[in-house]
């Protein structure tokens, strides 16, 4: 075998080996639109206490459930946005939205922020919620770190900034709701618009 | 020492080569992931499954997932040792030129 040969061979095995262990279709745009929504959702939650007379949110009352709800069409907004997104490049490349790598990718994704999920339920039921928005952070953040190891992208970086982010807002419980648009707000559209340019723009 | 020594004469084939990759960053792939991502035929990829098994280079279990059986295939020890040496031996190759 010539030279040429040897390197073809090289090149051949980086690409399999990152074709079948790291999912290549996250869309950026969809990184980005979670963001816009975050922040469209921080302003109506911010306008529905700012108007509710008190300055904190009262569990159980009907402020605390439309705040619920707007945190609920978030998640859902942006998980829908994610998948078509997602779906609709994953097509243009060619590659397969369901397989292997991307079912390693959701698993890995969702054990983490499953449990944060719960655990965040569980302590607002005890009526403790001055740590929401940092665990919240927190476990998003280890979420994605825990996903980066499947995908493409770094989004382990993503992954960090949002820890820090919680951090910062357990130290500082009073700007919880700043630092929540900051890291799911900010940082998406931020990290979205790098992604896109980096990798979707071809 | 030539080399050409360590350059693995099982690995000295395109699919050989792409198996062993894909189970090198998987802890374990089947049958169906590995025809699909090396664009080879069943009975091409069941004999290079089957020279690397002989070779002890990768593990072979098959199972039922309801009613379908499912060959799974990781790499052992020894086979992920020889991998490395042989893709070192590639590289101190090309660098030489």
């Amino acid at each position: 075998m010539e030279s040429k040969d040897y390197l073809k061979n090289i090149n051949e095995i980086k690409d399999l080996m990152n074709k079948s262990s790291r999912f290549i279709s996250l869309s950026g745009l969809s990184g980005i639109m979670a963001g816009i929504y975050a922040l469209i959702g921080g302003a109506i939650a911010y306008w529905l206490v700012d108007n509710s007379g008190s300055d904190y949110l009262i569990l159980d009352g009907r402020i605390f459930t439309l705040a619920m709800l707007d945190l609920f069409l978030i998640a859902f907004l942006s998980i829908i946005t994610g998948i078509y997104l997602t779906t609709k490049k994953a097509k243009r490349n060619g590659a397969k939205i369901w397989d292997t790598t991307s079912k390693r990718l959701i698993i890995n994704f969702i054990i983490p922020l499953l449990a944060g999920g719960f655990y965040i339920l569980i302590i607002l039921g005890q009526g403790k919620y001055g740590h929401t928005g940092a665990l919240m952070l927190i476990f998003y953040g280890l979420a994605l770190i825990n996903a980066s190891k499947y995908s493409f992208g770094n989004i382990r970086y993503l992954g960090y900034t949002e820890i820090i982010l919680g951090l910062i807002a357990a130290l500082l419980p009073g700007y919880g709701f700043w630092l929540w648009i900051l890291g799911f707000g900010v940082a998406h559209i931020i990290y979205g618009t790098w992604m896109h340019f980096k990798y979707d723009k071809n | 020492m030539s080399i050409i020594t360590n350059i693995n004469k099982v690995f000295d084939h395109r699919i050989r080569l792409g198996i062993m990759s894909i189970l090198m960053v998987n802890e374990y792939a089947d049958f169906n992931m590995l025809k699909e991502l090396l664009e080879a035929t069943d009975g091409n990829l069941a004999s290079h499954t089957k020279a690397l098994e002989k070779a002890d280079y990768i593990k072979v279990e098959k199972q039922f997932i309801g009613r379908k059986p499912n060959t799974r295939y990781s790499t052992t020890e020894l086979g992920s040792m020889a991998f490395k040496k042989h893709i070192e031996a590639l590289e101190k190759l090309i660098n030489k030129q």
